[in-house]
Parts: structure tokens; sequence; C-alpha cells
């Protein structure tokens, strides 16, 4: 088990700079998600991290010692990759053990660790079948199980679930969550999917176009965003976003919807004076109660199961709310409030948050 | 612990770069004496490296290749040849192309009863020696009064060219989603309606290997021409082996080199203006189903 | 109801009117041919096609016949040489070029443009190359190697070898451009696993990569397979069967007992047993293929 150190960390492929200037410490025994949209570089990034791929500047460290020119087999590192990568003509026992033959470690030892690793995996019986008779998830176990034998510290993930369907996923992901528990070995794990990243982080990097938005742990991400980009990211529905004016006295107004904020909060938009804002709140955080203040009309439910997706229309705004009770209808007329102690505010311009000091990490590199 | 900058000049990148280019020598060799021989004049061959360049390049050798040499009965160079190969490579190409893409197209999408097998037997044809249906086909085409003509060459170039010209369009049609067809159907298509104005807009990169291919294999053949094409439309191939070979007296080794070039330009010009495509019919034509 | 009966039959009737061309071509061309061959094959025709049944007499002359055992012993020789050369030059070059070398679209047209060639125009180059008194044999004494001697191609043994150079040269781009193809095949992911194992390079292509073309590699073999049977061209180009009948091979045989000796029954008998091999090298395949398909 070891931490894994990013220090000014470049990334320039084919003229492009993938990745800049980036620093992230990772702690030991963390379960680290890498995650944005594609092309954001987070799976260049783990690549780099492999030793795959050569940095263009700044230094990477594990467990202490600078991987500069070493390779990826010497990292102390395990990796899954997207399509499994299983070598096809070779058996699963095989596929598990050749690395550590080649490394030229004792027959027990090899047997002991494949044992171990099978075991754990639930691959006992499938140890003499080649790749095309295994379904999907039985070939991400094995995938998973020849990370696993190399007894790394750190072990790397480039989105090992987005081949599978969505019923195998759920099933991989409680799975994945459960190693981590047992063996308690530092992860590193990239994904586009945010559901991935809320369940399995302990905390979450969000990235595009080569910067780092935020480093949190999955509440902070979810609850105080650093950024607009972030805050649209996470969460299902996505949260809504209204353009509005915020005024010197701490009041919202995006007509013919405003809003006062409480205390801690109109104290930062104030210090801030009147400034274009962009107000955001989740869907969860818009309740539908007879007799609140603001009203609009239903434009669209969408039933969940366990709760709806109410789609409002308020003035030039659409809104989504949840609601757990009730029956609404197309051109319905309700009452709703939104929460004020959970929004957000964003700069218009810049998209940072406004609220408890928060500046993303992309906004401070700026400022260095 | 190798690094990234040690692997670019280590001892396996020029092992790598070495086998290379002593490969790429060796390929381009005939080449080159090709080239170099058919510019010199023979005094300089005969007393000159093969390997030299040509002292004095002329052209003569060209000259009278193309116009003068003796091909069996007349001399008047393999100016007749090219264009014997001319007048069968382009029928040779276009029928087979034709009838591969609707035989591929009805095999693909229809699959009448039978057609797989009689499909079968015609892959397995193509691997079979033209030797043991050659006297038969003589007779044959003897017997339509045929023999030793250009549809007789023709005829046959279409006989031998159907396996694989079937093969490219129906995998290449094999690989168009079945959907495509069925809502071409759905619609109101017929056999042919759907296959001339849906798939045949679609065929067109599979045409453009199945040509390259077909007038390659065409122009380069050599046994089918000299036994069916008849006296008055021998291909290039035959009369430049009558050139060569069949010579008494001295050898002209620089006319005979002029003649190879010339035979063996049209394919090789397709080939280096094609490239990719040329590839491509190539790895086509290596997968089998 | 009627008046839909009699359009629904014409449209199932025209992909058959379609395919008959092809059904023609197999039937007559192809079966009729082989057919006729082997009927052929069982009479003592000699310039026409006789009914005089005879029997498998014409079989036993083939085997006695010395010009014909050599031309299958010829066959063999160079049958084994070629095949063994082409996929190894081959699978050498396609390898190495698959080692993101600069320069890669150059080289590949210098190793495949031989393929675009005749036959008869390789023979010719090299006939003319390996030519004693001129070609190679001159250049290298020129260069200072007086004692080079490169007289294979009058020498009785060494004949057939020159045929193997010449159409090694010629088909190895081919054996390149399909085994590269194959290569380009192979998900990145597994090299990038392999390099995380710690396995080094010869030792992917040997254990991983090699078995996984395995299909691609016996489709390469069966083409160079077949080619080596259908070998005529290069023969008459380079040494017209010679010195002598030194390099005759059994397609050759065929064509001059059946053309130039008059000996139809000889010579079908011999295209029959020319048929055999290429039947047993065809039978794996079809084995094979129609198992997958039962189990599709």
């Amino acid at each position: 088990m070891s931490n894994v150190e990013l220090n000014q960390f470049s990334i320039t492929l084919a003229k492009n700079q993938v990745i800049q200037n980036l620093d992230l410490s990772v702690r030991q025994g963390e379960f680290l998600v890498l995650l944005g949209p594609s092309g954001c570089g987070k799976s260049t990034l783990l690549h780099s991290i492999a030793g795959l791929i050569e940095p263009s500047g700044g230094t990477l460290t594990i467990g202490g010692r600078d991987m500069a020119g070493v390779d990826p087999s010497e990292r102390g590192i395990g990796m899954v990759f997207q399509s499994y990568a299983l070598y096809p003509t070779m058996t699963v026992e095989k596929n598990m053990s050749f690395g550590l033959r080649i490394a030229g470690l004792p027959k027990a030892e090899i047997a002991r660790r494949v044992e171990r690793v099978a075991g754990m995996l639930q691959l006992k019986e499938l140890l003499k079948r080649k790749p095309a008779e295994l379904s999907g998830g039985q070939r991400q176990r094995v995938a998973i199980g020849r990370a696993l034998v190399r007894e790394a510290s750190v072990f790397l993930f480039d989105e090992p679930l987005s081949n599978l369907d969505a019923k195998l996923r759920t099933e991989l992901r409680r799975e994945l969550k459960l190693l981590h528990q047992t063996l308690r070995s530092t992860m590193i794990y990239v994904t586009h999917d945010q559901v991935e990243a809320m369940t399995l982080a302990t905390r979450i990097v969000v990235m595009q176009g080569g910067r780092v938005q935020q480093i949190g742990t999955p509440t902070e991400v979810y609850e105080r965003p650093a950024n607009l980009f972030v805050a649209g990211f996470l969460g299902t529905p996505a949260m809504n976003f209204i353009d509005g004016q915020l005024n010197g006295a701490g009041q919202f107004d995006a007509a013919p919807l405003t809003l006062q904020l409480p205390g801690a909060a109109q104290a930062q938009a104030r210090t801030g004076g009147a400034r274009a804002a962009v107000l955001g709140v989740r869907p969860e955080h818009v309740h539908i109660a007879s007799g609140a203040s603001l009203s609009g009309t239903v434009s669209l439910v969408e039933p969940m199961g366990n709760h709806q997706v109410v789609w409002l229309q308020c003035g030039p705004h659409l809104l989504s709310a949840i609601s757990q009770e009730g029956s609404y209808v197309s051109g319905q007329q309700v009452a709703f409030a939104i929460d004020a102690s959970r929004v957000s505010l964003f700069d218009r311009a810049s998209g940072d948050n406004l609220q408890a000091g928060q500046v993303s990490q992309a906004g401070l590199a700026d400022a260095a | 612990m190798k690094s990234r900058l040690k692997l670019l000049a280590s001892p396996a990148r020029i092992g790598i770069y070495a086998f290379l280019a002593s490969a790429a020598l060796f390929f381009l060799l005939p080449l080159y004496v090709m080239l170099v021989t058919s510019l010199k004049s023979m005094d300089e061959i005969r007393s000159g490296s093969v390997l030299a360049l040509p002292l004095a390049a002329t052209l003569e050798p060209w000259r009278q290749a193309w116009s003068e040499v003796c091909t069996g009965a007349a001399c008047e160079g393999v100016r007749a040849g090219f264009w014997n190969s001319v007048a069968i490579t382009v029928p040779s190409t276009i029928l087979p192309i034709m009838l591969g893409a609707v035989n591929g197209y009805a095999l693909a999408f229809w699959r009448p009863r039978g057609a797989t097998l009689l499909f079968g037997i015609l892959m397995v044809g193509a691997f079979v020696p033209v030797q043991v249906m050659i006297y038969p086909l003589v007779r044959l085409l003897a017997t339509m009064g045929l023999f030793g003509s250009l549809p007789a060459i023709v005829l046959v170039h279409l006989i031998f060219g159907m396996p694989v010209m079937t093969m490219l369009f129906r995998n290449y049609y094999a690989s168009v989603p079945h959907e495509l067809y069925q809502a071409a159907r759905i619609d109101g298509g017929g056999f042919f309606r759907v296959f001339l104005q849906v798939m045949l807009p679609l065929s067109l990169p599979i045409i453009a290997v199945a040509a390259i291919m077909q007038v390659t294999g065409v122009w380069n053949d050599y046994i089918l021409g000299l036994v069916f094409a008849g006296r008055d439309n021998l291909p290039m191939t035959v009369q430049l082996n009558n050139v060569i070979n069949t010579t008494t007296g001295s050898r002209l080794y620089n006319v005979n080199m002029a003649a190879t070039i010339l035979t063996a330009l049209v394919p090789l010009a397709l080939y280096f203006f094609s490239g990719r495509w040329f590839v491509r019919g190539v790895a086509a034509g290596a997968v089998k189903g | 109801m009627t008046a839909m009966r009699p359009r629904y039959r014409l449209r199932s009737v025209t992909p058959f009117a379609a395919l008959l061309p092809m059904a023609l071509t197999v039937i007559v061309a192809y079966v009729g041919a082989a057919l006729w061959t082997l009927k052929v094959s069982f009479t003592s025709s000699r310039t026409f096609a006789s009914d005089n049944f005879v029997g498998l007499a014409q079989y036993e002359r083939l085997f006695a016949n010395e010009r014909w055992m050599l031309s299958l012993h010829n066959l063999a020789v160079y049958g084994l040489l070629f095949v063994l050369a082409c996929m190894l030059i081959g699978f050498l070059l396609a390898v190495f070029i698959d080692q993101n070398v600069t320069g890669e679209g150059v080289l590949r047209t210098i190793f495949l443009y031989p393929y675009a060639m005749s036959f008869m125009a390789t023979g010719l180059v090299w006939q003319w190359l390996l030519t004693p008194g001129n070609g190679l044999e001159q250049a290298l004494q020129q260069l200072g190697f007086r004692d080079v001697q490169l007289d294979w191609i009058i020498d009785q043994n060494m004949a057939i070898y020159t045929i193997v150079i010449a159409t090694v040269w010629q088909a190895s781009g081919l054996v390149m451009a399909i085994l590269l193809a194959g290569l380009r095949g192979i998900d990145p992911e597994i090299w990038k696993a392999a390099r995380l194992d710690g396995i080094p390079k010869w030792r992917v292509y040997l254990s991983i990569v090699v078995p996984m073309l395995g299909a691609t590699l016996s489709t390469v073999f069966l083409l160079l397979a077949v080619a080596v049977v259908k070998l005529f061209d290069a023969v008459v180009a380079m040494t017209q069967g010679g010195p002598g009948t030194a390099s005759e091979v059994p397609a050759k045989f065929i064509m001059d007992h059946l053309f130039l000796r008059s000996n139809i029954g000889l010579a079908s008998a011999a295209a029959v047993v020319l048929l055999v091999p290429v039947l047993a090298l065809l039978a794996p395949y079809i084995y094979a293929r129609s198992r997958a398909k039962g189990r599709a």
C-alpha cells in the first residue's frame, strides 16, 4: 500500500497539452475516482501513472519512489483495462499467471496467489476456461484477478464497467467496493459515470479539459460544487441552472422568480456587489407545496417508480422538481418553493461558486 | 529499466532498420536492374555490370520493344499485344464485376435454396488448378465456334473470375446492415430495384477493389490467354514470352527488359496509384467468408 | 387473393433467375468440366477424346513416367521451400514494420509491388539476373568476387531453386500484407496489459500474438499451397522446364501433353492426380466451416 504523488504533472500528445500542471496527492488506501467527460484527459492521466504514456513535465512518485524512466511492470501497480485485454488463447489460469511466470516467481508461490485471488473473485470453477467461453462479467473478474495476483500496492482501473450492461454494472460495482474494503489497497479509478464515482469513491477528482475542476469527497463535490461544470456534471436529474441578477442586498432576481438568500450567503454576495449570477438548485430541493411563494405550470411528469420528476415552467425558466407524493398533470398550476439554504450561486462569467470561499483548483492555478 | 529515449537508438531498433533496409534492397533490385538494363546499349550490357547506372542512357530499346520486335508471326513489337490486352481486360473486368455484384447481392440477402451449396462449390472451384478444366472448355468453345476469339477469352476470364468476384461482393454485402435491405423491401422494392437503387450506390468501395484485382489478374494472366485468345488476340504476357524465350540469334537484353517493363506497366502503375485499395483487395481476397 | 399469388411467385423467381449464370458456370464449367476430365482419364484418348475405356491404365502409365515423377519431386521440393520462405520472410517483414518505423508507407509499397507483376514478368527479370555470364554473376565478379559462380539456372540439380527465389520474391509481400493486417487487428490493450505484466516483446509475439493469428496464418498457408500446385508461368518464363526436364512441374507436364504431345488421356489423368493435394488441403477448411455453421 502506498500513496501516489503528482507534482506539476503535464502530458503533451501530438502537440496538444492534454494535462496541464496537475497537482494531485492520492492517500494510502483511498479509492480515488477520476471523473469527467470523454476527452478530459482522465484516461491519459491514468495511463501515464501506469507508465504507458510518457509525461512531458512534472514528477510522479509512487510509494515515495520517483517513477521517471521506470518500466510499467516495475512500478508496483496492477491495471484493469476497459476491454479487459485478456490473452484470448490462454486459459483463465494462464492469463493470471503468465506475468508471474515471466517474472520468475517459484511455481508454488504462483499457485498460491492464483488460488487466493480466484477464491476472492469466485473464479475457481472457471480456471480452465478460455476467455471466449466466459460472459462479460466473468471476463471482467478475470481481468481484475490478473491485476490482483501481482499483489501490487496501487491498482488502476480504466473504465472497467463501461462495456457491461446496466444490471451487470451495478453488480460488479458492489463487488468492487467490497473488494476495496477487503484489500484496503490504494485504487485509482477512471470513469465518466457519475453514479459509479459517487458510490465507489472516497474522493472524486472532477476533470475537464485536462484540468482538475475539484477534488473532494462525494458529499463535498455534490453539495458544494466548485463551479458550474462540477455542479452540472454530478446528480441525476441534473441541477437546475437559472440565469439572473444578484443585487447587493442578497436577493437573487430572475423574474418571475426571486429568492431571498439566507445570512452567510447574503454576506458573501454583498461583498461582491451587484453582479450577473447563475443560481443552481438540485431537483430534490425544489418543493411543490400549496401556499408556497413561487408558482409555475407543470409541463411534463416523469414517473420513476419511487418518485416523480416534475418539470415546471416558471416564466422563461424550466425547472425539474422531485416529488414523492401527489399526482400532477400537464398544464396544472402549482405553487413551489426553493430551499434557499441548499442553493449554489455561480458567477456568470467565470462559473465559479460564489459561496463559502470555495474556489475551484482551476481558478487557483490561474491566479498563481 | 530502459527509458523511452534509449529505445530510439537501441541495438534492437538498429537491427530492425537494418533488416528492413536489406529487405527493401532485395525487393527493389529486380526493378532497378530492369530499368537500367532497358536504358543501356548492348555494348554497355556486355562489358559493364548489371548493377551499374547507364553511361549513355537511350530510349532506343524501348522504341524497338514497342514497335519492332518479333512476337512470333509478326515483327511489330509488343504494341499489338498491348492493345490486345486492353481489349481483353476491359470486358473481362466489367462483366465479372457486374455478375459478381448480382451474385453477391443475391447470396447475401435473398439466399435462395441451393444457392449456398452452389457458392460453396464455386469457392472450391477457385482453388482447383485450371488444368483440370482447360481441355473440356477448349472442346466446348470449339463446339460453340468461339474458340480462339476475343469472346472466348473474355468468357473464360468470366468463368474463372467469378469465384473471387462473387466472394468479394458477398462478404461486402454481408457487412451491410440487414435492416437496410428489409426497409427497402418494405418500401416495395423488388430484386433488381433494391439492388440498383440501394445496394449498388453503396458498393463503390468494393467495386474499386474488385476492379483493381480483376484488372491486375487479367492483365497478368498468361495461361488462359495462351490457350483461348487465338493468334490475333494474344495478350501482352504471351507475346512477351515469345519475344524473349523463342528468339533465335543474339538476345537483345535491353530490348527484352524494355518489353518486360512495358508489359508490367499497367498493373504496376495501377498499384502505385491505388495503394490502399490494392491492399484492401489483397486482404479481402485472403479472408475466406 | 388470386391476383396476389402470381406476383409473389414472380418475386421469388427473380433471385433464382439472377443466379442462373453462376449456376451454369458451376455446373458446366467447373463440375461438368472436372467430370469430363475424369472420364477422359479413364480412356485411351490421344489427340481427341475417344470412348475407349481402359480403366486405370493411364494412371499406371503416369506413375511409370519419369518426367511426371520428376515433376512431382520438383513440386514437393519447391513447395516446401516456397511456403516456408514466404511465411518466414512475410512474417518477419510484417512484425518489423509493425514496430512504429518511419517510412512505413514507403516500405509497404516496396514489399508489395512485386505482387502486381505477372509471374511471367517476374520470371523473365530473374532469368536475366541469374543468367551466368551476365546478370548478377557478372556484376559480382566485377565488384571483385572473382570466383563467384551463379549458374544454378543451367544446373540440372539447382534450376528449381532459381524458381524458388523468383516466386518467393514475388509472394512474400503478399504474406506481409495479410499478416500485417492481422497484426493490426489485435486489440492494442493486449499490448498494454503485456507491458504491465512485464512480458518482453519477443515473448508477446511468440506466446500471444502468433496463437491469436492462427486463422490468418492458416489462410496464408492455404493460399501459398494452392499457388504451389498451380505453378506454371514462372517455370515457362525462367527455364521452360529445363535444362532438359530438370525443372519440370506438374502443371507444365499437363499443358505439354494436352497441346504439344497430343495425349489428353495421360494429361487428364495427371490433372486428376493434381487435384488430390488441393482437395486434401481444402478438406480441413470445409470441415471447420461446416462445423462452425452448425454451431451458429
